[in-house]
């Protein structure tokens, strides 16, 4: 079984090396190929779970050396792999989804000339993503985790003849290397205190450490996250990150990749819970993003951005259930299975919309659809029905238990969590329903594209609904399902641990509570989208919207606060290296270059300078000789 | 040492008591490389008397290589048989040592002239003058150039085949010179191998005049050191009373044996050992090249013909560096306090004064004596030392230096166009384009001269900088590394000339060579390689070899 864990990683990987040096033979059948082999990799996953199920609570992890990778004195880097339930998890949702969307990406990309490329792309995600969440040392976790950022870059900038999209694509990477600084801090700072970087003995170690050094530690691990999971500060390229084809954004940025920082946090959990401080920096982090996101997803008229904004938003809570310790892992992981379903769902719907109507992305030039797509607006409309926590699906459940678990933090903290977390819920049901409502509900608000077309909206290939009816089951019974006798609490425990907090409320009165400002949210919304017809161009808006549509200014921060300075300092060095360095540099050659040319002069061929040299010179020598013994 | 007190004996008893002048001992098995060498030589001159002149190429050819063939073969069984370490003593009467160095200099001395003796066989590269095939030599010596006689020695297709047995007094020469262990010998040695060498300088077949003004700066120049060394010898008798290396250490450390009545006057004056040791070091440091008694290297290294120039830049450095070491390190260690202060100084303008002047160099043949005259430097940092390391380093430096000096120069033979070779430099922008091989080789033994690693260069330097840093002279070590730094950039610059820039449409040709000189080019790479890849093996070599005998 040891070797399937390998095979996993490698089979996906294989595809890759396959799709991108097959050259144009296979540009036929790559899409196939790489469908193929990322459902082989499920396969192999779907084995590996039945033969954990098999197996005792407590003995479900396997583990696999492959090779020593860098042995070198007391450094010892392997390629090894550790499957336990918190990686099973991974596994599942990486390589289910990912097949969902290999397939959905057959028909949404059946048109491009590069499709071959795109689907090695995808395969390539699929092995960095495994082998980050399969690691079983920091190390292979970090070129895992590089690996993914590197088929986001790909894959965000796929339409790379768009300026738009190289610029996002960029922009990615550079916020993402902030964050891989921190990763790389983290594991050298564990290098020095540990004297490795296996998770066995960091995490059995954790709590003899000092807490300075793990708060450290776990700082940085927190900019990593941030980073990978478009988390405040860092969240800035996610929004842009939409330009990829839609595939992507559902597979890479809204289920599996961007959960990254999520699987970081939740795995490291024995660091995190030695250092209190940085737990509550995690929190912080979360509930701000929660809200940032939320708040950004109300004033988005693009549809793929106000989803976007919503994935920010999720992930906030998924950060903050995770910073929340042992109270809240297995529901931070919960919550982003069942996010990685109806997040991937919606963007799905949201694809197969924009098929249908010329690739127009703005929801105020949709309206009335769900005449015309009937599974789309079935589909989406539960992916809906479970991303705003409507009891019995599967938002809801999870939701429900990170808002729970907030307010069980208790004391003041645990308020300001849970009313954060609260008021996000009723948030998150107020962009949603604005979504919904402008895109499927109301009149007709089309326009025709840019060639003239009059856009003919109609319901998307097989290939493409076959995955959205998938996820939409998904997100619907996935939370049941999961609770059903607190299944999947008991799944994660042996991994993460898990703890009942004290909640100052009764489960009742928050789910109450939860209830009452979906309604609230929902009313809000049909209130302005519902009732009154909607204009094709936005109204310019409060100040506050103006900002939201701005990105809450994140950009506009970013320049003032980073790229300005980065610019005067840059100038600054380029005019230090110019003036000062060549200067010197240039100014020695010159000098060199200047004393050579005098004393070749001495150089003037005639044999009696020659040996008036030579005699001088031996005067010399005689001279010193003499002074040396004189003195 | 009783060896040598019997040499003076016998000079200063003979008058007096003639009958008993002893038969001197001569240890003929120990002496047999330079027998060989020397003896060949003659055969040589027999064979230009008496063979018509078709037949001399190949027979001196032939004689030549076999002649330095074994006469290795003889260094490496003195050699095995512990001749340079164990048995190692000193033979025909005081006058030879036979130690480790002096084994592994010969070895070095005959291998690079065997080498060298390739590529002053070589036919193949001037273009065939009325039918015969000829090589880089004067078609008649004698001929004044540009005169009748030398156009009918031309068309007569002559050729100066006493290169040869020139080449052969020379090499016999300087297998004495780093083994003489008097200075009567050494001044012999010294002779024996310069005058040959000056003859060959002016052999040139291509700008004779040239060639021959060096030839003459040369000799002039060389008779001027000459008697500087010979006037130091003079006044070290004086303060000694003895020629022998050993007699005069004993007598600097203060064990005079017996005071010649003669020199009673003079005997144990310090001026007289000072003013002595200076002037003999001087003669030495004229022929290693060093700053400023090397005004005459980038004269006659241009005007020579390249493959003497080559002989000449590796062999005679390999010769004068033994000789300078066994004066350092056996007559005078004693007075090292002295000497050394003075040897910092000449290091550090050899070092600083090659690499400065090397930079805003044309010719190519030029730039390579410069930049042999900053690798004197270098290994003069090694002969500062005064450790066993700073000998077996500067052996090992001599034995890579050599063999990368070898190669360069032959690759200058292949690089011409109408006039001969093309030495200007300008001429040589692009050649990677048009000759990726030629220039690729080339950029090999620049790398090697730069010292970079993987080269035998770098291990070289390496080596003597760390015996001179362990030697207590760090500072020199410092303007060592300053001057490797200002010698990279001439030595890269060539390279960015031959491989970054455009071809010229007058550039010249590279000549295809024969087995000869593509054997030489492919013996220097090989060893530049091995050395650089490899060191070890002739490092421990060196450092076994590395024990001057007294």
């Amino acid at each position: 079984m040891e070797n399937l864990i390998g095979l996993l990683v490698a089979v996906p990987l294989f595809g890759a090396a396959l799709l991108l040096c097959g050259g144009r033979r296979l540009d036929g059948k790559g899409p196939y190929i790489g469908t193929v082999l990322a459902a082989a990799s499920f396969g192999i996953g779907a084995v590996l779970f039945a033969d954990m199920l098999g197996r005792g609570e407590h003995d479900r992890a396997l583990h696999s050396t492959v090779f020593s990778w860098i042995p070198v004195g007391g450094f010892r880097a392997d390629v090894a792999f550790q499957l336990d339930q918190l990686s099973m998890t991974f596994v599942l949702l990486i390589t289910g989804v990912g097949t969902l969307i290999h397939i959905y990406s057959i028909g949404y990309m059946a048109h491009d000339e590069r499709r071959r490329r795109f689907f090695g792309y995808l395969n390539l995600f699929l092995a960095a993503m495994l082998l980050l969440v399969l690691a079983d040392n920091y190390l292979l976790l970090y070129v895992g985790w590089e690996g993914v950022g590197l088929a986001s870059y790909l894959l965000i900038g796929f339409w790379q003849h768009k300026p738009s999209a190289a610029t996002a694509a960029k922009k990615a990477f550079i916020v993402n290397r902030v964050g891989d600084v921190g990763l790389s801090i983290a594991i050298m700072l564990m290098f020095t205190t540990f004297g490795s970087f296996a998770f066995a003995p960091v995490l059995a170690e954790a709590d003899r450490a000092g807490e300075g050094k793990l708060t450290a530690i776990g700082l940085m691990l927190l900019l990593a996250a941030c980073g990978k999971s478009a988390q405040v500060p860092l969240q800035s390229w996610l929004g842009d990150a939409m330009e990829g084809p839609t595939p992507v954004s559902a597979l890479i940025h809204a289920a599996t990749m961007v959960t990254a920082g999520v699987y970081l946090i939740t795995r490291s959990g024995a660091i995190f819970n030695a250092a209190p401080d940085a737990q509550t920096a995690v929190v912080t982090v979360g509930a701000v993003t929660l809200l940032f996101g939320a708040i950004v997803g109300c004033a988005k008229d693009d549809i793929k951005k106000a989803l976007a904004g919503s994935t920010m938003s999720q992930i906030g809570y998924m950060i903050l259930a995770a910073g929340l310790g042992p109270i809240g892992y297995v529901f931070a992981i919960m919550h982003l299975v069942t996010h990685g379903f109806f997040k991937a769902g919606l963007f799905l719907g949201a694809g197969s919309v924009m098929h249908s109507m010329n690739d127009e992305v703005d929801m105020r030039k949709y309206g009335g659809l769900r005449r015309y797509m009937p599974i789309t607006f079935v589909t989406f409309g539960l992916g809906y029905l479970a991303i705003i926590g409507f009891p019995g699906l599967s938002g809801f459940w999870s939701k429900d238990k990170i808002i729970e678990a907030a307010f069980a933090k208790g004391g003041t903290e645990g308020w300001i969590l849970g009313g954060a977390a609260l008021l996000g819920a009723a948030i998150t049901a107020y962009y949603m329903t604005r979504v919904m409502l402008l895109t499927f509900f109301g009149e007709k608000r089309w326009v025709p594209d840019e060639n003239g077309n009059e856009p003919h909206p109609h319901e998307s290939p097989g290939s493409m609904t076959f995955p959205m009816i998938v996820l939409a089951f998904g997100s619907v019974l996935a939370g049941g399902l999961f609770s059903l006798n607190d299944a999947f609490v008991k799944w994660l425990e042996p991994v993460t641990g898990h703890s009942h907090g004290h909640s100052p409320l009764s489960a009742a009165a928050v789910t109450g509570g939860t209830v009452v400002v979906l309604v609230i949210g929902v009313a809000l919304a049909w209130a302005q989208y519902g009732r009154q017809p909607v204009p094709r161009t936005a109204p310019r808006g409060s100040l506050l919207t103006r900002a939201a549509r701005r990105d809450l200014l994140q950009d506009d921060f970013n320049h003032v606060v980073l790229v300005q300075p980065g610019q005067y300092l840059t100038r600054g060095l380029v005019y230090v290296d110019h003036k000062l360095v060549d200067g010197v540099v240039n100014g020695t050659a010159a000098s060199v270059g200047g004393l050579s040319g005098r004393l070749r002069k001495l150089q003037n061929g005639y044999a009696r300078t020659y040996a008036v040299s030579m005699f001088g010179g031996t005067a010399v020598l005689i001279a010193a000789t003499l002074l040396m013994r004189a003195v | 040492m009783t060896h040598a007190a019997t040499v003076h004996s016998l000079w200063t008893t003979a008058a007096a008591a003639p009958d008993k002048i002893p038969s001197p001992h001569i240890e003929y098995g120990q002496l047999s490389p330079t027998l060989i060498v020397i003896g060949a030589a003659i055969v040589g001159v027999l064979i230009e008397a008496g063979l018509p002149r078709r037949r001399r190429y190949a027979a001196q050819l032939f004689l030549s290589v076999v002649a330095l063939a074994a006469a290795f073969a003889a260094v490496v069984g003195l050699a095995v048989g512990d001749y340079g370490t164990g048995k190692a003593h000193v033979a025909a009467m005081g006058a030879i040592a036979v130690d480790g160095p002096s084994l592994f200099l010969q070895g070095t001395i005959l291998l690079v002239a065997l080498v060298a003796v390739f590529t002053f066989a070589e036919r193949r590269l001037d273009p065939v003058v009325h039918g015969n095939r000829v090589d880089s030599f004067a078609a008649q010596a004698a001929a004044v150039p540009g005169g009748e006689a030398e156009k009918a020695a031309v068309k007569a297709g002559f050729t100066t085949t006493e290169v040869f047995p020139l080449v052969l007094f020379a090499v016999g020469g300087m297998l004495v010179f780093p083994s003489a262990n008097d200075l009567l010998t050494l001044f012999v040695a010294l002779e024996v191998f310069s005058l040959p060498l000056y003859v060959l300088c002016a052999l040139a077949r291509r700008h004779r005049m040239l060639s021959q003004e060096s030839a003459v700066k040369y000799f002039l120049l060389g008779a001027f050191s000459s008697a500087f060394l010979l006037f130091g010898i003079a006044l070290l008798y004086g303060y000694a009373g003895t020629v022998g290396y050993a007699g005069i250490a004993d007598v600097v450390d203060g064990q005079v044996r017996n005071v010649t009545p003669a020199l009673a006057g003079t005997m144990g004056n310090d001026a007289l050992l000072l003013i002595g040791g200076a002037m003999v070091l001087m003669g030495l440091l004229f022929k290693i090249g060093a700053v400023p008694f090397h005004m005459w290297t980038p004269d006659v290294y241009q005007g020579a013909p390249t493959p003497v120039t080559g002989f000449m830049a590796a062999a005679t450095k390999v010769a004068a560096f033994g000789a300078l070491l066994r004066l350092l390190y056996v007559v005078l260690p004693g007075l090292r306090w002295d000497w050394r202060p003075v040897m910092w100084g000449v290091a550090i303008v050899t070092m600083l004064g090659g690499a400065i002047v090397a930079v805003t160099q044309t010719d190519v043949k030029r730039l390579l004596a410069y930049s042999s005259i900053a690798h004197a430097g270098f290994i003069l940092a090694g002969v500062i030392a005064t450790t066993p390391d700073g000998i077996s380093s500067v052996l090992f430096y001599l034995a890579a230096y050599s063999f990368v000096t070898l190669g360069a120069f032959a690759v200058v033979t292949l690089v011409r166009d109408a006039g001969g070779e093309a030495t200007h430099l300008s001429k040589w922008a692009g050649l990677g384009r048009r000759s990726p091989l030629v220039a690729a080789v080339f950029a090999v033994f620049l790398l090697a001269f730069a010292g970079i690693p993987l080269t035998s260069g770098f291990a070289g330097k390496f080596a003597v900088f760390k015996a001179a840093a362990d030697g207590g002279a760090g500072a020199l070590v410092v303007v060592g590394v300053i001057s490797s730094a200002i010698a990279a950039f001439f030595y890269i610059r060539v390279i960015v000339l031959m491989f970054f820039s455009e071809p010229r449409t007058d550039g010249p040709s590279v000549a295809v060579p024969s087995a000869l000189t593509s054997s030489a080019i492919a013996i220097g790479v090989a060893v530049t390689l091995v050395l650089g890849v490899a060191p070890q093996y002739f490092l421990d070599l060196a450092s076994q070899a590395g024990v001057f005998v007294r």
